[in-house]
């Protein structure tokens, strides 16, 4: 009776299955993912932020013109993820990237699905893939891949 | 800059909805889950623990300062910072310390049927409660000071796990006074 037991182990999960109520600018937002189209917001010098925000960041006045933004922009700077984790919208690895869109003034944090590391580059251009089934929620956007000649001719 | 002090201006209530979209059902919430999934690895007084309970044994940890006797075992005196190395079976018997009857679901918990019970069962022979589900009796029929006894799985289910007992059921015996049921116990033994 000398064999040494393995120590026990369990993988145990803790869960809060929040839902949050989403206000009119980002839930204008959301509505939008659902029908295959991005919104920001525009800031009393014109300026643009995607995803739009309720205040302005520096002058905290309430925000209101929603304006449909490009689906397509540039990748100012990314990380590859290897492998992808369990919230990935691929089972491959893909980069995790902040996107600025065309026309907009910030940049929004998404996946981007090349086919390996060594295509990803800094200011390279990408474009918004869907899901066919969209339920009003981030992931409606799949992510974002490398936009093709004809896209941007 | 943004004066700290300044009361924020409400928020407003005449955002331009886009037309594209503006006669469409609007997203009112977002499910945004967070989730911890962890590995665990019990402390060897607790994998002890644990491993006796496939034995249908309960063990706690008796003090070396005053004999108190503490379920589960943390292989410590909370108390007094002491090291505890004396382990004592319990009883699967003892009576309900509090309980709480839950009218709503828990997420992740279909196994339990609304209303269920869950209570502190104290053992007899330990000197604090543990959580445990109260069954076997019409909800309203639980009380403080109630004897209950441990209903274990079938032998073959068996795991290194507190949940081979399924629940604890009413022994039928004279109920505990509540002057002396749960931690007022202890409270009156430390006079």
């Amino acid at each position: 009776m000398s064999e040494l037991e393995k120590p026990l182990r369990a993988e145990l999960t803790v869960e809060y299955p929040f839902t949050r109520t989403t206000g009119k600018v980002i839930g204008a937002f959301m509505t939008g993912l659902r029908e295959k189209r991005l919104f920001g917001i525009k800031r009393s010098d014109g300026s643009v932020l995607v995803p739009p925000l309720e205040y302005d960041p520096v002058s905290s006045e309430p925000l209101t013109e929603m304006v449909e933004v490009s689906q397509s922009g540039v990748v100012e700077t990314w990380t590859w993820i290897d492998p992808p984790r369990p919230q990935s919208p691929w089972d491959d690895p893909h980069a995790l990237a902040l996107i600025r869109l065309d026309g907009t003034d910030t940049s929004m944090l998404h996946a981007v699905l090349v086919g390996s590391r060594s295509e990803m580059r800094t200011g390279m251009r990408v474009t918004a893939q869907w899901k066919e089934e969209r339920v009003g929620h981030i992931a409606d956007l799949e992510g974002f891949i490398q936009e093709t000649e004809e896209v941007h001719s | 800059m943004t004066d700290p002090n300044s009361t924020p201006a409400s928020l407003s209530e005449e955002v331009e909805i886009p037309e594209s979209i503006s006669g469409l059902e609007p997203v009112r919430s977002v499910r945004s889950p967070i989730r911890l999934i962890y590995d665990f690895v019990p402390s060897p007084p607790v994998q002890e623990y644990l491993r006796s309970y496939k034995k249908k044994k309960i063990l706690g940890h008796r003090s070396p300062i005053d004999g108190a006797v503490f379920v589960p075992p943390r292989g410590v005196d909370p108390r007094h910072g002491v090291l505890i190395e004396e382990s004592v079976e319990l009883s699967d018997t003892g009576h309900v310390g509090n309980f709480c009857i839950t009218h709503l679901p828990i997420p992740g918990r279909d196994d339990l049927d609304t209303p269920y019970v869950s209570a502190w069962i104290h053992l007899d022979g330990a000197n604090v409660g543990f959580l445990g589900l109260v069954s076997g009796c019409e909800n309203d029929e639980v009380h403080i000071g109630m004897r209950v006894q441990a209903v274990w799985k079938e032998e073959e289910e068996l795991g290194n796990t507190a949940e081979n007992i399924l629940y604890w059921k009413p022994t039928g015996e004279p109920a505990v006074p509540i002057e002396k049921a749960g931690n007022r116990a202890w409270d009156q033994a430390d006079e």
